[in-house]
């Protein structure tokens, strides 16, 4: 069988420390914030090292999907490009040191869209 | 389609508050956050409970006469010493202790006998297998049996899960009644190990749901269970699992409980604590009642919320087997069309022990009798721990823990379990291990920074006040020893906390390093000594008690609240 | 030695749900160690899953995915039976590779 070719991880993207930084080295315009995009968080984070992310879009032609936390010290956090017939729909684990908002972007039909939720991180204790 | 809400009896004292009417097709009786006191005890309510933006003045941030006036109820009557801590101590004297299971079995008996055999449902709320040496001693499993006497048809948990995966598991084997939860799940990591779950589509790790055919109506109990155990407790605990509240899948839930279960009425067992539930009521349409625990509010009348579906009642049950609740459904053809609801004070005297429960509690409690009975100290003043922000039985603790750990700074947790002792009460050691009996009671000693320490009570501090009831935890302010500070609760996280001021008048400086001495930490498995040993050592060379109030808790903004009482 | 990746990979009509684990420890170069040095970002940059020649997900991550990385997603077009090559490299240039079949 054929070896595609590797992805390239983009490097600049992913050392940017704002959002808005960020979405111009993906070459990507503001998003506007849309309810066809369902981001599920805790509302309280379990364990900061560990905090589960999914994120469904229910638009048509989605091409990527980005997590982004804009409070860490790189806002990017996840992109992922979607090979056509994959599914907007994913789910992965993310890192956040304290109370922030996490923004999910979605592209599709060559535009930006974008969800947003905050998590709360607690130290915990006191039942 | 939604009937008229009986107030609480307001019986005369010859009159007998017991006898409550019938009036519907099904009863729910609802215990919850009892924590292992299986024998009478005095507990005295809150006089600082409070409520903050939407919260303000309403309940269950309500205190003292704000409390009774809000309700209806008379003042210096056996109402007022059930549900408020007006004039503790004297009625205390007059009206006695309240709850014991003992005495509670005898009230249930009572409040089924009034129906057809089988139309009465019988719910704990969870926190029932902590709290006590004896509860400690057998990891819940004296709790189960007692259970089992009660006739507990279904419960739900909180404090159950901190004997871990398998000490739970094995107490929900011993339960007669179902253990339900719709909110806890597996973990990502264990559902790909492919850890035990009731149901591995959904990866739901119990049961979230138990429906009872009942006078040919069929009545759903969903179980919620605390959302943040790996949050408030140590995380070993329960690696497996995860929590929350999960709104929309409890509203799916009880859509499909309603339309492909054929439900007449759904019940929602929830130990979320008040504030979570009137959310949850007014997002989550399609449930009748939410029976609450876990902020140990006790609420003799329901609030209504009104939401998408209609309306939901909301009812919290208080703690330490004070009280019953008793939920009359009225259910017709086309759902319910009446609902009744009575939260009956359990005064110990006015109802007999139950000979059965007695004698079971007198068995279980026989092997640590001789240990419980030592008399530790005496106390000249009445010693409670229930409020938001302080009590003379965690001052006693912070003064221990500074003193036989010689540190500056003491932390203890603000529970809200735990029964009050009378002015000129021994201290056993069973009456401190009612206080401390957990699973993770080890002292430390560590040096922390004056950030880190207003980083901590900042933390904490959310956890009461947050704006949004769902990121609140349902437990009080952590108690400090040896040191003063301002709280304003309506601030925004982060600017609550101020004026730290060290037991010398030293002011606490964000730079410095102070020795801080605490117990029951979540973050590390300590490998000390348990919290009772340090305290019992403390009592025993004193005699007699005296809480050190030369530190104190200032409170701003709160002058008007009714849910803050000067006392 | 056993390899970092553990991979689930269902069909059912024709859609292949996928669930990986990835053993590493994702550091993020921003945490201290016991002796209270910092512990050099060392992290997953690119996982790839491809089947019968085609990339049919790709996971570009920093340093703030969690330690011992999982991931859900699904695709169209597959097949019980059919291979599946989970691929990782990070960026210290370390990389690990499994081919499993699609159950
Ligand atoms: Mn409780
Ligand atoms: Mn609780």
């Amino acid at each position: 069988a054929d070896v595609p070719a590797k992805p390239v991880w983009p490097k600049d993207a992913f050392t940017c420390k704002d959002e808005a930084s960020a979405l111009k080295a993906l070459g990507w315009e503001a998003p506007v914030a849309s309810d066809k995009i369902t981001l599920v968080l805790p509302e309280i984070a379990e364990n900061g090292a560990v905090v589960p992310v999914s994120i469904t879009a229910a638009m048509p032609d989605v091409r990527s999907i980005a997590v982004m936390i804009p409070d860490n010290p790189f806002t990017l956090t996840a992109l992922f490009p979607l090979a056509a017939g994959t599914a907007p729909d994913i789910a992965c684990r993310v890192k956040m040191a304290k109370t922030a908002k996490v923004v999910a972007i979605v592209a599709a039909g060559g535009k930006l869209y974008s969800a947003t939720r905050d998590v709360k991180v607690t130290l915990g204790g006191c039942g | 389609a939604f009937g008229v809400i009986a107030r609480p009896a307001r019986a005369a004292a010859a009159e007998d508050i017991y006898a409550v009417p019938r009036p519907g097709t099904v009863r729910v009786l609802h215990v919850t956050d009892t924590h292992a006191q299986i024998r009478p005890v005095y507990f005295r309510e809150p006089s600082v409970n409070i409520g903050i933006g939407a919260a303000q003045g309403v309940p269950p941030h309500l205190v003292g006469r704000a409390f009774l006036d809000h309700f209806g109820l008379p003042a210096g009557g056996r109402e007022a010493y059930g549900y408020t801590y007006l004039d503790f101590d004297e009625a205390a004297h007059r009206y006695g202790t309240m709850g014991g299971f003992a005495h509670v079995a005898t009230l249930l008996a009572r409040l089924r006998a009034e129906g057809p055999p089988g139309a009465t449902i019988t719910l704990d709320g969870g926190d029932l297998m902590q709290g006590s040496a004896l509860a400690n001693d057998t990891a819940g499993a004296a709790l189960a049996e007692l259970a089992n006497d009660l006739g507990i048809d279904a419960m739900t948990g909180h404090w159950e899960f901190t004997y871990g995966q398998d000490g739970l598991r094995a107490n929900i084997a011993r339960l007669h009644g179902k253990f339900l939860a719709q909110n806890v799940f597996l973990t990502d990591d264990a559902a790909f190990n492919g850890a035990h779950c009731f149901d591995a589509s959904s990866g739901r790790v119990f049961q979230p749901a138990q429906i009872y055919a009942v006078g040919g109506r069929r009545v759903a109990v969903i179980g919620q269970a605390f959302p943040y155990v790996p949050i408030a407790h140590p995380r070993r605990f329960t690696p497996d699992w995860s929590f929350g509240i999960h709104p929309a899948e409890l509203q799916a839930l009880a859509s499909d409980l309603r339309h492909r279960e054929r439900a007449d009425a759904v019940v929602l067992l929830s130990h979320n604590g008040m504030d979570a539930d009137l959310k949850l009521a007014a997002v989550v349409p399609g449930i009748d009642v939410i029976l609450g625990g876990h902020t140990h509010d006790a609420i003799p009348t329901p609030t209504v919320v009104t939401n998408a579906g209609g309306r939901t009642l909301v009812a919290n049950g208080g703690s330490s087997g004070k009280f019953v609740g008793v939920l009359d459904l009225d259910i017709g053809p086309g759902g319910v069309r009446d609902i009744r609801y009575r939260l009956l004070p359990v005064f110990s005297n006015l109802l007999p022990a139950d000979a059965k429960v007695a004698a079971r509690i007198d068995a279980l409690e026989a092997p640590g009798r001789a240990a419980g009975a030592e008399v530790l100290a005496h106390t000249d003043t009445t010693l409670f721990r229930r409020g938001n922000f302080d009590g003379p039985i965690d001052r006693v603790i912070c003064d221990a823990l500074r003193h036989e750990l010689d540190a500056e700074i003491a932390f203890s947790p603000g529970f809200r379990w735990g029964p009050s002792l009378l002015a000129g009460s021994p201290i056993t050691m069973g009456d401190l291990m009612a206080q401390t009996a957990v699973t993770y009671p080890d002292v430390y000693v560590q040096p922390m920074t004056g950030e880190a320490i207003k980083g901590l009570m900042e933390d904490v501090c959310d956890n009461l006040f947050n704006p949004d009831p769902f990121r609140q935890q349902g437990g009080d302010m952590i108690r400090i020893g040896g040191m003063s500070y301002v709280c304003t609760p309506g601030n925004a996280m982060g600017s609550r906390i101020s004026d730290l001021v060290l037991a010398d008048g030293r002011t606490l400086e964000a730079g410095k390093s102070y020795r801080v001495a605490g117990w029951a930490s979540v973050s590390q498995k300590q490998d000390g000594t348990p919290v009772w040993d340090v305290v019992a050592r403390y009592l025993r060379a004193r005699g007699t008690v005296a809480p050190d109030t030369s530190t104190r808790v200032t409170l701003r903004g709160v002058a008007s609240n009714p849910g803050y009482a000067a006392t | 030695m056993a390899s970092t990746i553990r991979v689930r990979a269902i069909a059912a009509d024709g859609n292949v749900e996928v669930q990986s684990l990835i053993r590493h420890p994702m550091d993020s170069g921003f945490m201290k160690n016991d002796k209270g040095q910092i512990i050099p970002a060392h992290f997953i940059q690119t996982v790839t899953f491809e089947t019968k020649g085609k990339i049919v997900f790709t996971a570009f991550w920093g340093p703030a995915i969690s330690k011992d990385p999982y991931l859900k997603f699904s695709y169209q077009g597959g097949a019980k039976g059919d291979p599946l090559t989970i691929s990782w490299t990070d960026n210290e240039g370390m990389s690990d590779t499994l081919t499993t079949k699609v159950a």
